[in-house]
C-alpha cells in the first residue's frame, strides 16, 4: 500500500465465479461468488495473512493468484505481469516463481514416491540440471528443512505430519520461488509441531527472503507471524492493514467479533466475546449492500443498498465499512 | 523390473495367491511345453483301432469314441486356447480400458461425455447373442471371439478407471507438479498411470478367469474355431461324440477340471492382488462376520421373546377360561 516499495504480487478486483450445475433449464445462470471484487498488494519479503471463516474464498483466492484457477473478473500481477495475459509457456516459466504449502501433508505428497523423487520432481520438470546437480540441491535442502540425507529413499509413510510437511515445504523452495501460497500449512498438524513448523517458514523466510501469503483460520498464528492481515468475509474483503493496527483496534464489526473469538490467556481482561446472529449467507445470493450487513449488529439502511468500498481510515489500515467502530477506540 | 518381482513375491506369499499361482504356473507350462508332455498327437484323427478306448496306462484319459483321439493330449493342448484367449483378451481390454478411462478422466470436457456415453450403451447390449450373429458373418476364430470380447470388455474398467483418475487429477501433489510446470504427459506417466496400475492388474487376472468361461461356452456351442482344441469344444464333442451314452464320464471331467482349475487359479491371484493394493478388504471381512454374530444374537434374541410372550399369551387365556369358569 505506500509506495516506497514494491508490489510482488498485486490483484486488482478479482472475481472468481463458479456456475452452479443444474438448475432449470433457461433459467438465468446461477454462480457461486467464491471471490468477488478482491484487491490486494502484497509487497516483497513481507507474510500476508489471510483470514476468514470456512467458504469465505480464501483457498480459491490463493489459487487464482497462482494461476491453477482462472478469474471470471479482474487482473493478476507478479512482478508486474499480468499472468493471465501472457502465453502459456511465459506464464509457466513465471509461475515457477511461485509455490504452494498445502493443507494436508498426507494427501500433497505422492505415496509411491520416495523422499528423493517427491523433491527432485520440479527440479527435472524444469530440467537444466544433471543428476548429481539435483542429489546436491535435495540434500541442501533436507538440511534447510531439518532433515537429514538419510531420509532420502524413505516413503512418505515413514515420516510424521510435520516431517511430511517438512519436505512438502522442501520440495516448494526446490526452484527457488520469490512467493509461496501456504494454505493453512499448520492447521492439519498437531499443536506440538504447529510451532516447529512455523518457525521454519520464518527462518526460511530470513534466509531466501521469500513472500509469503498466508491463508489461515487460526488468528493466534496469523498475529505471530504476519505483518499484514486481511479479512474476507463472503468473498469480500472486509479490512485489511498493519497486524499491529487491524488486532489493536479492529474497525470492522465483522473482525471485531472475529477477533473476540480468540482464546485469550488473560482472564480478567478477557474481551467481551460478540456471538453473531444467524448464518453466513449463500454465496450464490449475496446481499447486495455488503455481504455482512445480514449479521452486524450496526447495519443500518445505507449497508442494505450500497456495497462499502475499502476506505483508508489511518495509514495502513483499511476499512469497508459504512459505519467504521472509530469513536469506541 | 524390481516392482513386478516384488509383486510376485507378495502374491506368494499371500495363502490364496500361492495356491493361484502354483495352479497357474504349471497350467503355463503345460500350454507352453505342450509338443512335450503330450504321448499322442491329439489332432491325429486317423487311429481308427483305437475309438473309444478307456483310460489305461498307455491312454491316461481314455480316446474320444467318434475319432480316437488321445484325451490326456487334447487336454493338455486345450490349455493353449483357454490361456492365450483368456491373458490376450485380459490384456488387450486392460490396454483399453486404461486409456478410454484415462482420457475420460484426465482430458474431460467432450472426450469424458462422448466416451461415458458410449460406455453407457455398451454396457447394455446382451454379448452372447451379438456374438452368434457377428461369428456367422464374419467366421469363426478366436480373433473374432477376443475381438468380441474386448470391444465389450473395455467399458466396466474404463468407468473404474475414470472415477480413479478423477481422485487423482485433484490431488494435491499433481497441483504441486503442475505448479512446477509440468506438462499433462509428465503428469499422466509419473502420477496417474502408475496410481491406476494395481487396478489394472487386478483386472487383467479377474476379467482374464470370466473370459476363460466365456470361450468355453461359445466354443460348447460351437462358436469357436472348429479345426482348434479347447476345452469347451472339447465338451461339446463329448456331448455329441455320446460320451454320456457309453458313461465316458472322464472324457467330460477332464475338460471340466481344466476349465475349473485355470478359472480357479486366475480368482485366487485376482483375489489376493485385490487384498495386496487394498488391506482395508481384510478388515472388511471380519467386519461382515462380526455384524453376522451380531445379527444371529439379535434374531435369537427376538425368537426368546415371540417364545415369551406366546406363552403369556397362553397364560393371560389360561387365566381368563379360569376366570370364566369360577
Amino acid at each position: 500500500m505506500s509506495e516506497n516499495k514494491k508490489a510482488l504480487v498485486r490483484v486488482e478486483d478479482l472475481k472468481v465465479h463458479f456456475p452452479v450445475k443444474g438448475g432449470m433449464p433457461f433459467a438465468k445462470k446461477k454462480y457461486v461468488k467464491a471471490v468477488n471484487g478482491v484487491s490486494l498488494e502484497i509487497e516483497a519479503g513481507e507474510t500476508f495473512g489471510l483470514v476468514g471463516e470456512s467458504g469465505c474464498g480464501k483457498s480459491t483466492l490463493g489459487n487464482a493468484i497462482l494461476g491453477m484457477q482462472k478469474p471470471t473478473d479482474g487482473k493478476i500481477f507478479f512482478k508486474d505481469q499480468d499472468i493471465h495475459a501472457l502465453p502459456a509457456k511465459e506464464f509457466k516459466e513465471l509461475r515457477r516463481g511461485m509455490q504452494m504449502i498445502f493443507q494436508d501433508p498426507f494427501s500433497s505428497l505422492n505415496p509411491r514416491f520416495d523422499v528423493y523423487h517427491i523433491i527432485a520432481e520440479p527440479m527435472q520438470i524444469r530440467g537444466g540440471m544433471t543428476e548429481e546437480e539435483i542429489k546436491n540441491r535435495i540434500s541442501e535442502l533436507l538440511h534447510l528443512v531439518g532433515l537429514s540425507d538419510d531420509d532420502m529413499p524413505r516413503f512418505p509413510s515413514d515420516f510424521s505430519g510435520g516431517q511430511r510437511q517438512r519436505i512438502g515445504i522442501a520440495r516448494a523452495i526446490a526452484l527457488n520461488p520469490e512467493f509461496l501460497v501456504c494454505d493453512e500449512p499448520v492447521s492439519a498438524l498437531d499443536v506440538s509441531v504447529h510451532a516447529q513448523i512455523l518457525n521454519l517458514l520464518m527462518d526460511l523466510q530470513k534466509e531466501l527472503g521469500i513472500t509469503y501469503l498466508f491463508i489461515s483460520h487460526n488468528l493466534a498464528v496469523v498475529k505471530d507471524i504476519c505483518s499484514k492481515v486481511a479479512v474476507m468475509y463472503l468473498g469480500s474483503m472486509m479490512e485489511t492493514g498493519d497486524t499491529q493496527l487491524i488486532f489493536q483496534k479492529p474497525m470492522h464489526p465483522y473482525t471485531r467479533s472475529l477477533l473476540s473469538a480468540v482464546l485469550s490467556v488473560d482472564i480478567d481482561n478477557a474481551p467481551q466475546r460478540i456471538i453473531l446472529k444467524g448464518d453466513i449467507p449463500s454465496p450464490i445470493n449475496t446481499p447486495a449492500g455488503c455481504p455482512f450487513c445480514t449479521r452486524c449488529p450496526y447495519a443500518k439502511e445505507q449497508c442494505m443498498k450500497e456495497k462499502p468500498e475499502l476506505r483508508e481510515m489511518e495509514s495502513g489500515h483499511f476499512v469497508a465499512c459504512h459505519f467504521p467502530l472509530v469513536e469506541e477506540q | 523390473m524390481k516392482g513386478t518381482l516384488n509383486l510376485a513375491k507378495k502374491i506368494w506369499k499371500h495363502p490364496q495367491g500361492r495356491v493361484g499361482l502354483i495352479i497357474a504356473g504349471i497350467l503355463v507350462f503345460c500350454a507352453v511345453f505342450a509338443p512335450l508332455i503330450a504321448p499322442y498327437d491329439p489332432y491325429d484323427v486317423t487311429a481308427r483301432s483305437e475309438k473309444g478306448l478307456s483310460p489305461s496306462l498307455s491312454h491316461p484319459l481314455g480316446t474320444t469314441i467318434s475319432t480316437g483321439q488321445d484325451i490326456f493330449s487334447m487336454l493338455i493342448y486345450g490349455a493353449r486356447v483357454s490361456l492365450m484367449v483368456g491373458l490376450i483378451t485380459g490384456i488387450l481390454t486392460a490396454l483399453i480400458g486404461a486409456f478410454m478411462g484415462i482420457l475420460a478422466g484426465y482430458v474431460g470436457g467432450l472426450a469424458d461425455t462422448l466416451i461415458m456415453r458410449v460406455v453407457d450403451v455398451m454396457l447394455v447390449i446382451p454379448t452372447l447373442p451379438l456374438t452368434i450373429v457377428l461369428t456367422n458373418l464374419f467366421g469363426k476364430s478366436y480373433f473374432m471371439i477376443i475381438f468380441i470380447f474386448v470391444i465389450f470388455g473395455w467399458t466396466g474398467l474404463a468407468r473404474v478407471i475414470r472415477a480413479q483418475v478423477l481422485v487423482l487429477k485433484n490431488s494435491n501433489y499433481v497441483k504441486a507438479a503442475e505448479l512446477a510446470g509440468a506438462g499433462r504427459w509428465h503428469i499422466m506417466m509419473r502420477h496417474i498411470l502408475p496410481g491406476v496400475s494395481h487396478l489394472l492388474i487386478m483386472n487383467t487376472a479377474l476379467s482374464s478367469a470370466g473370459i476363460m468361461v466365456a470361450e468355453a461356452g461359445l466354443s460348447f456351442l460351437g462358436l469357436g474355431d472348429p479345426t482348434a482344441i479347447s476345452w469347451g469344444k472339447m465338451l461339446a464333442d463329448a456331448q455329441s461324440g455320446g460320451a454320456l451314452l457309453f458313461g465316458h464320464w472322464w472324457w467330460i471331467l477332464a475338460p471340466g477340471i481344466g476349465i475349473f482349475l485355470s478359472v480357479f487359479s486366475f480368482m485366487r491371484i485376482g483375489l489376493a492382488l485385490e487384498e495386496i493394493f487394498n488391506p482395508r478388504m481384510k478388515r472388511a471381512g471380519a467386519m461382515n462376520r462380526l455384524f453376522k454374530t451380531l445379527n444371529n444374537t439379535y434374531i435369537q434374541k427376538i425368537f426368546e421373546e415371540m417364545d415369551e410372550a406366546e406363552r403369556e399369551e397362553a397364560r393371560e387365556a389360561a387365566k381368563e377360561k379360569g376366570g370364566a369358569s369360577a
